[in-house]
């Protein structure tokens, strides 16, 4: 193995690959350097988890977090002022997938999946977010590349109705 | 009020990274609505759905307008393809994020090979 400083900034990063695969459906995929069991513990273990989940750039701090990753167990992101971030895990199978639901959104809430493939030591991570309807993606505004001018120009008509 | 950072994630951003807030904006680009309609179609106190309001109008997401006793919102006029570009800090959110996340696997990784040294 190449050991390298976490700091040493010639580190090449993996890519982080965003796409819309159906009208509901956004996918993350990434490669992490380390076995399944670590990746999976650091989504899972609160004091892990913190350390990553909102990085400096953010620019945002989180006040408290709870989380029981466990199936059936909860979790609860507060950043003040009114905003929290909260659902259900609807299934934690170590260490291979995660599922958890993102209940501040009402009816327009997400499902998310992320599963952690072991390939010869290192982790291919898929994140699947789902959504309600194609229209609360839309809403997102999260469409990969090719279908951001889609639905933004949807969403450009829209607003062009409005002002008629 | 929720405070933004220069130089990081912006505010259409942040007003966007809530599905709550996303799902308001869909509501809205169908046509305007009240305080009190929003609400209510989300489920939320008027409390909580003023601040998620107010927290599109910083972006300039939509506009509110007091209308008697009613506060009014629509779309705002902010072009939305420069929206579209939260798509990107969407990536870079997740990259920074990522990034982070191989320090940690780094870490674990290295504490492992140690707990094993030790072992034997």
């Amino acid at each position: 193995m190449n050991a390298r400083s976490t700091s040493d900034p010639a580190a090449k990063r993996n890519r982080v690959i965003v796409e819309r695969r159906s009208d509901r459906e956004l996918v993350v995929t990434r490669t992490f350097n380390g076995p399944a069991g670590l990746v999976f513990d650091a989504w899972t273990k609160p004091e892990l988890f913190r350390k990553w989940w909102v990085p400096q750039s953010m620019g945002m701090t989180l006040h408290s977090l709870e989380m029981d990753a466990r199936t059936g167990g909860s979790y609860r992101l507060d950043f003040g002022d009114g905003m929290v971030f909260f659902g259900t895990y609807l299934e934690v199978t170590p260490p291979s997938r995660i599922v958890w639901t993102n209940d501040e959104g009402g009816q327009n809430s997400s499902v998310t999946t992320v599963t952690f493939e072991d390939r010869d030591g290192t982790t291919l991570l898929t994140m699947v977010e789902v959504y309600p309807s194609k229209e609360a993606l839309d809403a997102a505004g999260t469409g990969a590349a090719d279908a951001t001018h889609e639905t933004f120009g949807q969403l450009d008509d829209l607003l062009a109705q409005l002002n008629a | 009020m929720v405070q933004y950072r220069q130089g990081s994630l912006d505010a259409a951003f942040v007003a966007l990274a809530d599905s709550t807030r996303r799902g308001v904006l869909e509501r809205l680009g169908r046509s305007e609505a009240s305080i009190t309609d929003l609400a209510d179609g989300f489920h939320m106190t008027l409390t909580g759905m003023r601040k998620h309001v107010r927290v599109l109008e910083c972006a300039g997401l939509v506009t509110t307008e007091k209308v008697g006793r009613v506060r009014n919102c629509r779309i705002g006029t902010r072009r939305l393809e420069e929206v579209a570009a939260w798509i990107q800090r969407y990536q870079e959110l997740w990259d920074a994020r990522f990034g982070a996340l191989d320090d940690i696997v780094e870490d674990l990784k290295r504490q492992e090979q140690i707990d094993e040294r030790t072992q034997h």
